[in-house]
């Protein structure tokens, strides 16, 4: 068994026994990326040079017996639109090709004074804005388990790279199920915590008050670790919330005994796929059988996530992405007359299509005449979606839903339908509205072979209850430990 | 024809002097080298976020507070986006539909005609950077942008129509800017851009209740264009209307060589900001506690601090209202009266010999070369007889121009008075002599030529001598004759 197919935590044990070194890990994890990445293109860029130098360093220190970090010398595989100083940060999109970034995502800060050594950069939606990775400027990103079939976005570099092995661990973000959804795809687990658990700052902005980083990984203890790293209250980060953080690796007990599970009936609808429908079903039995209390729910203004999502979303994206003019850095068009069409020029040629039709989407919801017909209507429904959740959570712990309506679908059905792309954050995009956490861990897989995706919702700041359940769950199966065939 | 009255709101943008910017911790500093003062979040690098400096937002609330705003306790920032290569972001992080304050009032005028102009709201938001056409004097091909006042708090103080003339605005805009030096938290500076004024004008004719419409007017820069601009507008916008033209809303900038204001842009290319509120920011909560602990902080205001001088020092009112009208100068004063407590001698120096002389060389009291203590011993070397009142005026044009101390400017120039009266009795002996004709005529009844020998006595001393002391020795002299 090659280093690059354990986990962070099994690679820990080892290295802290002495068994083997930082070095060797990132060794084994580049050389099977020069064997997979040309199938898969889950990087935008390779730093191998600074990692080996991360690692010889770690290494190092560990022999002189210096302290070390939660995650010293374990490879991390960062998506593309969160900053590595001095490393391109390109968000898979043209207008940032070349943009180096001169400073350090807060994320990134707390990754490398845990020791983690940075692999690379992952392939994404442009912008974080898709759920396919088809709308990267550099390519797409092609599922490991069939590479017919997209691994699922935007996060999909990120959770690709993680079930074929080319990373170890890695971080997503999340603004509509990013996380989650690839995850399920890929067949890795990926949470999106609480809004304001881990800060923004360094993080590309696609929607400000949805936006969310998360990690990913082969299981929930991993998932759990990166939890401890990168979780935090950031003063750089006015939205990050001031409180205290858990050691979530003490929520992996494996008891679901008395814990109280709701089921919306509003997710058990037409649409949802047959074979989803059924691994989810009985994951839930699995749950009940080990002592877990099952109770229907129902979240009633459901139905309005996706609608609400594609106002509140784009609104904020508009604004966002303003700042990508050709003026200070980044893609600027050559040879313009004027500053209208330097703007327009830039703009134009530097922004794919689906992030344009948000920007559009999104400046329109907020012009005068319809800001409170779109934007604000779509943000009094947020409340009620949030309140529906909080209710639910006055019942139960958690609540159990797919985290996607299907597997993953087939390279280009989509891209032409827009609006069937964004169904495929259906059962996501209301934990972004609402800013609770959530989990997705693999349940089960097709009979094509590609993975299904269990997603748990839980109450803002409890991922305890999340990693537990989580972890409950995957202790009792093994759809976790199957690897792709590449 | 018919009486039109006018109609005029201002929009005054002041920069508010903390050490760093409203959203990042780089340096305010006036005048640094272009691009200096920055960093990511200023310069609207992907993935960054502000975070609201705190000293911005008590500077904000105690301006509210001394413009008897309402400060609620929880405010909110906007977006307002717009695109310019000055503003990073390409929105600005301002205010909009919960602002900082709202509701206030700023009391104009003197006591016997004092008049409240609404204050209809107050905004915190961050300052844009500067474009550069060229370097120095030489043209450049295409435009540099220096972001270095890029994030220094603004305060948008946004008044209600309340102002019926331009001169009224004048007065408006030099009280605003009174008050919000008093309270230490902008200079107000509009040469250095530390304070810029939109105003709103309109006509209407007398008794007509709905407003008229409106042109705002951009691009003065000084209270004085201001006036200026809006009387070209009330005149402008008076005349369209008495030829029945129809006049449209606007955007018109003030040219300051031709005297008169041009149209930027119609209300159609009026830009939609697309306000909505920043989501990068949580709301500005603002405790009662603090809003009172802040008000605490309030100094004197120009107005109390006005009757106060009227009463304390026994001032006229037009006096203390002068030596009120700026902090610095009614700071200069009191001090000087600290150490030389003669507040009507130290009124006409201050106000006739000091400010007189900064006047000619530009300067504001801060600047001043004479110190407050430098003036109070100059005033008492002449109230102990040492120096005589118009030796005094040379003495402090010397101090005013080598910053010296009195008394070794008195003690190089040997410019002791001379008190001796036998020195002097020499001295009208020899003019007496020298001057027969005046002597004869003085001895005719003629009182006025008692003036040309005190004159001379003066001259020989070098303006030294005691003049009562002349004046008194001269007479028993003549009478002696």
């Amino acid at each position: 068994m090659e280093l690059c197919e354990l986990t962070g935590n099994e690679l820990l044990k080892k290295m802290e026994k002495k068994e083997i070194s930082s070095e060797e890990i990132v060794r084994s994890v580049y050389n099977r990326i020069n064997q997979v990445e040309n199938k898969l293109h889950s990087f935008v860029t390779l730093t191998e040079e600074e990692a080996s130098l991360q690692a010889r360093n770690i290494d190092g220190n560990m022999r002189k017996g210096e302290s070390r970090g939660l995650l010293a010398g374990i490879p991390v595989a960062i998506k593309d639109n969160m900053c590595i100083k001095n490393v391109k940060t390109t968000c898979s999109s043209h207008i940032l090709e070349n943009f180096i970034s001169p400073y350090e995502a807060t994320v990134v800060k707390k990754l490398r004074d845990a020791g983690a050594v940075f692999i690379g950069k992952t392939n994404m939606d442009e912008f974080a804005m898709g759920s396919s990775t088809e709308n990267s400027y550099f390519g797409i990103t092609r599922n490991p388990w069939d590479l017919d079939y997209i691994p699922g976005g935007s996060s999909g570099g990120s959770a690709t790279a993680v079930a074929s092995d080319e990373t170890i661990l890695a971080i997503g973000s999340d603004t509509g199920g990013s996380i989650r959804q690839p995850a399920a795809c890929c067949g890795v687990v990926g949470l999106k915590p609480t809004y304001g658990r881990v800060s923004r700052y360094g993080l590309v902005a696609f929607a400000s008050s949805l936006d969310q980083i998360g990690p990913f990984g082969k299981d929930v203890e991993d998932v759990a670790l990166l939890m401890n790293v990168i979780s935090g209250y950031d003063e750089n980060d006015s939205t990050s919330v001031n409180v205290e953080v858990p050691d979530f690796t003490k929520s992996l007990i494996e008891n679901v005994k008395g814990a109280k599970i709701g089921i919306p009936r509003e997710y058990f609808v037409e649409g949802l796929d047959g074979e989803v429908e059924r691994a989810v079903k009985e994951a839930i039995e699995l749950l009940e059988k080990l002592g877990a209390k099952t109770l229907q729910i129902s979240l009633p203004h459901t139905e309005y996530g996706v609608a609400v999502y594609y106002l509140i979303a784009p609104s904020e994206a508009s604004a966002n992405l303003a700042r990508y003019d050709g003026v200070r850095y980044g893609y600027r068009s050559p040879e313009t007359e004027n500053l209208l069409e330097e703007y327009e020029k830039t703009r134009g040629e530097g922004f794919g299509a689906e992030v344009k039709r948000r920007i559009m989407l999104g400046t329109y919801a907020l012009s005068s005449g319809y800001y409170d017909a779109y934007y604000l209507k779509a943000q009094k429904v947020r409340t009620l979606i949030k309140k529906d959740f909080d209710e639910a959570f006055q019942k139960v712990d958690v609540i159990v839903t797919p985290t996607a309506p299907t597997t993953a679908f087939k390279i280009g059905e989509k891209v032409d339908d827009p609006l069937q792309m964004y169904l495929s954050d259906i059962f996501t995009i209301s934990a972004n509205l609402a800013g609770i956490p959530g989990i997705s861990l693999p349940c089960g897989f097709s009979k094509k072979g590609l993975p299904i995706g269990l997603q748990l919702l839980a109450k803002p700041f409890d991922e305890e209850v999340l990693l537990r359940i989580a972890y409950t769950y995957e202790k009792n199966t093994d759809w976790h430990k199957r690897k792709p065939a590449l | 024809m018919a009486e039109y009255e006018t109609v005029i709101g201002l929009e005054v943008h002041v920069q508010l002097k903390t050490k760093s910017k409203l959203f990042c911790g780089c340096s305010t500093e006036f005048g640094a080298p272009p691009n200096t003062h920055t960093c990511p979040v200023c310069t609207g690098m992907p993935g960054v976020l502000p975070v609201v400096n705190r000293q911005a937002v008590e500077y904000a609330i105690k301006s509210a507070l001394a413009l008897n705003c309402e400060v609620p306790s929880r405010s909110i920032f906007a977006r307002k986006n717009y695109f310019y290569p000055d503003l990073p972001k390409n929105y600005q992080i301002s205010q909009y539909e919960q602002p900082l304050a709202q509701n206030g009032y700023l009391e104009i005028g003197t006591d016997s005609a004092k008049k409240r102009v609404g204050i209809a709201r107050i905004n915190l938001e961050e300052d844009a950077g500067k474009l550069l056409h060229n370097i120095g004097s030489r043209e450049i091909d295409g435009s540099l942008v220096d972001f270095n006042r890029c994030g220094v708090p603004l305060l948008e103080i946004v008044s209600s129509p309340d102002i019926k003339s331009p001169e009224e605005a004048y007065t408006y805009l030099t009280t605003l800017k009174n008050i919000l030096r008093y309270l230490e938290v902008s200079d107000c500076d509009m040469e250095k851009g530390s304070l810029r004024c939109d105003a709103n004008v309109s006509v209407r004719l007398v008794g007509k209740k709905e407003l008229g419409v409106k042109a705002e007017v951009k691009n003065m820069n000084s209270f004085r264009a201001i006036q200026k601009a809006l009387e070209y507008e009330v005149t402008r916008q008076i005349k369209a209307l008495e030829s029945e033209e129809r006049i449209v809303q606007e955007t018109r900038l003030w040219d300051e060589k031709k005297e008169r204001t041009y149209s930027m842009r119609s209300k159609e290319e009026a830009h939609d900001y697309r306000y909505f509120p920043e989501p990068d920011l949580v709301p500005l909560v603002a405790e009662k506690k603090r809003i009172e602990n802040i008000r605490k902080t309030i100094s004197e205001l120009p107005d109390m601090r006005r009757q106060r001088f009227i009463k304390e020092y026994k001032l006229s009112q037009y006096d203390a209202g002068v030596l009120t009208s700026d902090k610095a100068l009614a700071d200069y004063f009191e001090q000087v009266v600290k150490s030389y407590n003669n507040p009507k001698m130290v009124t006409n120096w201050v106000m006739v010999e000091l400010l007189g002389r900064l006047n000619t060389v530009n300067k504001q009291v801060r600047e001043s070369p004479v110190s407050p203590g430098q003036l109070a011993d100059l005033l008492k070397l002449m109230d102990k007889g040492i120096i005589s009142g118009k030796i005094a005026k040379t003495v402090f044009e010397e101090m005013f121009n080598t910053g010296k101390n009195p008394q070794a400017i008195v003690q190089e120039q040997k410019l002791v008075q001379i008190t001796d009266e036998k020195e002097i009795s020499r001295i009208v002996e020899e003019v007496l002599k020298e001057n027969p004709d005046a002597v004869e005529e003085y001895g005719k009844g003629k009182q006025k030529a008692i003036g040309h020998l005190v004159g001379q006595v003066m001259r020989k001393t070098q303006g030294k001598a005691n003049p009562q002391l002349v004046n008194k020795i001269l007479k028993e002299r003549l009478l002696k004759k």
